[in-house]
This record gives C-alpha cells, structure tokens and sequence, in this order.
C-alpha cells in the first residue's frame, strides 16, 4: 500500500525551479531515504509533502489526501521534525510532549501515563522537568523525534535530523528510527550522511531539483558498480549544475 | 485544543524574565511620570530687565512681574545689547525694556511705551510667556490709569472683570487632560507590540513551523497567543486607573464600566493589529520598526498631545484613521465630562469598525503554508 505519491511535483520560487517535476512512492512501513546535495530540493519538496508549501504544479497524495486540497487532513496523520530545532525552549520535557499531544488530540487523561512511558522508553526519567533549552543537541533530537511521533501517526518526515551530532548519538538516534517502523510509521528522512543511507528501505537522490536515481542501497551500489553509497552519491552529485 | 496551547502561553508569559515585569512598570511609571514632563504649563520664564527709568513706578511693574510666578530675573544689564546677548546665550527667554523717563511720560501724557523681546526659538515658550508679561502689564496699566484719573478727577474706568468658569477641569490641570491619553498609550503598546513581537519571535525560531504542520486551526493559534495580551491589558488598565486616583486624585466622572467595556473593543482593535503586522514582517527588528512607523503615527493624529481642531485639514482627514483618537476621545469624555454609552456611540461603532477590520485582515493575512 502506497502512503506517499508524487506525480509530477514541482516547485518554483520566480525563475527558480527548486523542485522539478518529481514522481515516486512510498509504501506504508517503509524507511525511506531522501538524499541530495545541499540545496538540490530535498527540503522544499518535503515541506510540499507536509502542507507547509503549496505545489506550483503537480500532484501529491499523502496518507490518501491531496497534499493541496486535503493538507489539515495530512497534517492530522503526519509528524514532522524540522531541520532546525523547533520545540519550544522554555518549555519543560514533559510540557513539550503534553502540548503536542494536546494539539493532536491525545484524550488529556491519557497524556500523562504515555509520557512516562515513553521518558521511561527513552531512558529519560530524570529530565523529565529539565527546561528543553538546557539539554545537549543529541537529546533535543531525540526528544524533537520523539515529539513528532508522541501521536502515533502514520507518516513522519524526518529534515536531517541528525545534523551536528557525533556519531554514537546518531547510532542511537537511527534506534528510535528502526523501533518507529516497527511500529507500522512510515519514515520519510532526508540526510546528508551515507552511511545513514545505508539504513533505509530505499533511498531516491535529488540533483538539481529532480529524482535520478530511486532504490535500495543494495541496487544501487550494483547499477552504479560502487562499494558504497559514498561513492554512488558522488557519481551523481558531480553533474549537478547549480552552486 | 486551545487549553493546551493556553497553557503553554501562559507558562512562556510567566517564565519570561521580561514581560510580566514590563506590564506592571510600564503603566506605573507611565502614570506616575509622564503627565509630570508632558506638560505645557509655561512657568520660570528667564526675564533679562533693562530699567533706564529707575523710577518708582518703573520699580513697582518689576515688582509685580517678580510677583506673579512666571519669571526668574536672570539678568539686569544697562543697555538692550548687553540683554540680548543673554538671550543668545540662552540665560534669559524674553527681555522687558523699560525707556529712560518712563514715569514723567507716564504721568505728563498718560501713556508710555514699554518693549518686550522674545526669544521664539521655543515658540510656545516665547508666546506664553510674551501673553503673561502683557498681561502683567496690562493689570499694572489699569492701576496707574485708575490712580491718575482718581488723583484728577470724575472720570471713573468701567472696571471689566472677566472670569472665565472652565467646564469639566476647572483648574485647567493638565493631568486631568493626559492622564486618560497616556492610559491609552500603554494599552496600546502593551497590546498591540507584544503579541505581534510574540508571534514574530516564534518565526524566528522557527517554533511555528512545527505548529503550522499540525491541524491546529490559525483561529485557535491566533487567539491562544492574544488571550494573555488581553488579560494584560486589564491589569494594565487597572494598574493606571489605580494610580491616577491615588497620585493624580482623578476618578472617572462616568461609570469604570463604561471604560472598561470601550477599552475591551480597543484592545480587540489594537492587538489585530499587531497581529497583522506580524503577519508581514519576518524578523523581530522589521516587526518593531514598523510598530513604531505606526504607532507614532497614530498617537500623533489622536490629539493625544494636541487637539485634533487645530490640525490642518489633511491631517484632520488622517487622524480618522487613528484607533487611538476615538479611545482617547471616550477616555476623556467618561473621565472628564461622566459621559454615558448613549453619548459614545460613533466612538463605539468607529472601534467596532477597526476590531473587525484589522482582525479580519490578521486571520486572512496569516498563512500555514507559503
């Protein structure tokens, strides 16, 4: 069952074509890698996928709904963490959870007991009533992560969400990712790291705008005669013209 | 929905080092201290006196002026030169001359001359001033008038006695004028700068964003982070009538209700439109400059500081724009004048009209996607 469908996406801010005609799917449970140079599209075309950005042509359907006419409808089935850190600072861990998970329409009774399920999950008990703005990077992600996923959705869009971050933190990270997809989420993530794309179910990368290459990481090492992902992405991000 | 998102308002507002403080301070100091400097009352006028004369009578008009409270005699010189240059040199603001034989002509030909020299370079210094010292001059006129006619003759001067009996502020104080105005300005600030500052602050961190990709309704956002900024507006409200009773002695002559109800559809007015500039600008900065562009604006054609009637006709016509000329207007009127709803209507349906216009813009202006 396919939970995300782009057909012919496209976004242009003036004479600039951020994101060009771009098609693909994502099947439900899947983790799906979005990779790309720094400004090749990826960000822009997951905040169309989002509803935070209204397609300049095309079509796109998440969880069912048209991502244009439909977008409350996806925004109630979806959860986003954004590239930069975006909870609220001066809010406590647990005010943070309660907050979305009020605004998601968690039944306030329930709101208490899963955030200590999930503090307790998380090994995080001891913060639960640390002021978010005094937690190091790696735990604002994860707690960021878990936030977007506290109302279960179906789908959630991951914005590089490891950036800035050693590389036992983003192992621990890539953890919550794997228990998120066992639980039936959807995981559309973008990165910049090879070896996170060596995680994923299958992975697209952007140039310039546009899709060249979509599979898994075990197939496209093969098509593009690599021995890693390092190497097939550097096959592709050298034709790129822009920058 | 809007529980939680209130919760959270009210936990930032609160934890906020800078807010709450600022919405108690503001209306205390504006209250305590503002109507003590915005003040036009003329007083300690510097006089510079050339006296020629010497005479008694000479001596008895320098009394008089000395009397009357308005003027520091800052300078004697001997020559109308030496008196301007301490006008130059900003020691005195109006030079009093009077010419050598000041009394015999008085007393030979019933008349003599005297000369005033203003400094206009603070034009409502000069002019207030220049008006008392005339009419110093004149009272003392009418004296010696009165005494030479007596010591002659019959002739009595009709003695015209003119008391002005001021309605509602009958010692003209110019508290009892500001108060309420400067009430105004701080439920404008407080009202309309914070939420819009809020609001735009959020875009900065990037915080609304997460907001925007959940089905939280713009309604519900918009009015979770005006609610506090509401609340604060009472307090503020309060705060000043509190004040202005206990340090200005002012109490509306009209009912509180009254304020509070117009102050509420002010409010209303005043925070959509702080929302609507936060709608347009992306930083904090641009938020607060164009806060200010307006603001300023507003409060200058309110007749906040000078009455509407006196500005030219443009400036009449834009001062219809103003939210805060109509406020201000009630304020005055319930506070001065005891005015009921019934005599406020065109006030009440001109704030009703701009409640709706800029809230309406702020609600259409706001987007969850771009």
């Amino acid at each position: 069952m396919k939970v995300i469908e782009s057909e012919n996406l496209t976004k242009r801010f003036g004479q600039f074509t951020a994101v060009d005609n771009i098609s693909f799917a994502v099947e439900k449970g899947e983790i799906f890698g979005f990779l790309g140079a720094n400004g090749a599209g990826k960000t822009t075309a997951m905040r169309m996928l989002c509803g935070l950005s209204k397609p300049t042509s095309g079509k796109g359907t998440v969880s069912g709904f048209d991502i244009e006419k439909q977008s409350e409808e996806v925004k109630k089935n979806i959860g986003y963490m954004s590239q930069k850190f975006a909870l609220y600072e001066d809010l406590k861990v647990w005010e943070n959870l309660r907050l979305y998970g009020g605004i998601y329409g968690i039944e306030k009774k329930a709101i208490g007991p899963k955030i200590d399920a999930l503090l307790h999950q998380l090994g995080f008990e001891s913060e639960k009533n640390t002021m978010v703005k005094s937690l190091p990077l790696g735990w604002k992600q994860k707690l960021a992560f878990s936030a977007a996923i506290f109302h279960e959705p179906k789908i959630v869009f991951l914005d590089e969400p490891t950036g800035g971050v050693d590389p036992a933190a983003r192992r621990q990270f890539w953890e919550l990712i794997y228990d998120a997809s066992d639980r039936g989420i959807t995981v559309f993530v973008t990165t910049h790291y090879m070896d996170e794309a060596e995680y994923c179910n299958r992975v697209s990368i952007m140039v310039d705008g546009r899709i060249e290459a979509l599979d898994s990481p075990k197939n496209l090492k093969k098509q593009f005669e690599a021995e890693n992902m390092d190497h097939v992405f550097h096959q592709l991000a050298r034709r790129a013209k822009r920058n | 929905m809007l529980r939680f998102l209130l919760e959270k308002e009210f936990k930032q507002f609160f934890r906020n080092s800078f807010v709450p403080r600022m919405v108690i301070m503001f209306p205390l100091s504006a209250i305590l201290i503002y109507p003590l400097v915005a003040n036009f009352e003329v007083k300690n006028v510097n006089l510079s006196l050339v006296d020629h004369d010497k005479s008694s009578y000479s001596r008895n008009l320098v009394q008089k002026v000395v009397a009357s409270g308005y003027f520091n005699i800052t300078d004697i010189s001997t020559n109308y030169e030496d008196a301007l240059e301490t006008i130059e040199s900003d020691q005195a603001d109006l030079i009093l001359e009077i010419p050598p034989n000041f009394e015999r002509t008085l007393v030979k030909d019933k008349k003599a001359n005297l000369m005033i020299s203003a400094n206009a370079v603070n034009g409502n210094k000069g002019g207030l001033g220049t008006a008392y010292l005339v009419r110093i001059i004149s009272d003392y006129s009418g004296n010696i008038q009165a005494e030479l006619m007596g010591n002659h003759g019959r002739l009595k001067i009709p003695n015209l006695d003119i008391i002005p009996l001021y309605r509602y502020n009958p010692s003209l104080l110019y508290s009892v004028f500001m108060v309420p105005a400067i009430l105004i300005m701080v439920l404008a600030m407080i009202c309309g700068f914070l939420p819009a500052l809020n609001i735009v602050g959020e875009k900065e961190n990037g915080t609304i964003e997460q907001m925007n990709v959940t089905p939280v309704k713009k309604f519900t956002f918009i009015v979770s982070k005006l609610i506090p900024y509401w609340l604060s507006g009472y307090v503020v409200l309060t705060i000043g009538i509190t004040v202005s009773l206990l340090v200005w002695k002012l109490f509306p002559e009209g009912y509180l209700i009254t304020i509070y109800f117009f102050a509420t559809i002010f409010i209303l007015a005043f925070s959509g439109f702080g929302l609507v500039i936060s709608n347009y600008a992306v930083t904090v900065q641009q938020a607060m400059f164009m806060m200010f562009f307006f603001v300023l604006t507003f409060i200058f054609m309110s007749g906040l500081y000078t009455p509407v009637e006196n500005m030219p006709g443009w400036a009449q016509f834009i001062s219809h724009f103003s939210p805060l000329k109509y406020i201000i207007q009630v304020l005055r009127m319930v506070y001065l004048k005891g005015s009921s709803f019934n005599e406020l209507i065109p006030q009440f349906i001109a704030l009703c009209g701009f409640a709706i216009f800029f809230n309406g813009w702020a609600v259409l202006s706001y987007k969850k996607s771009s």
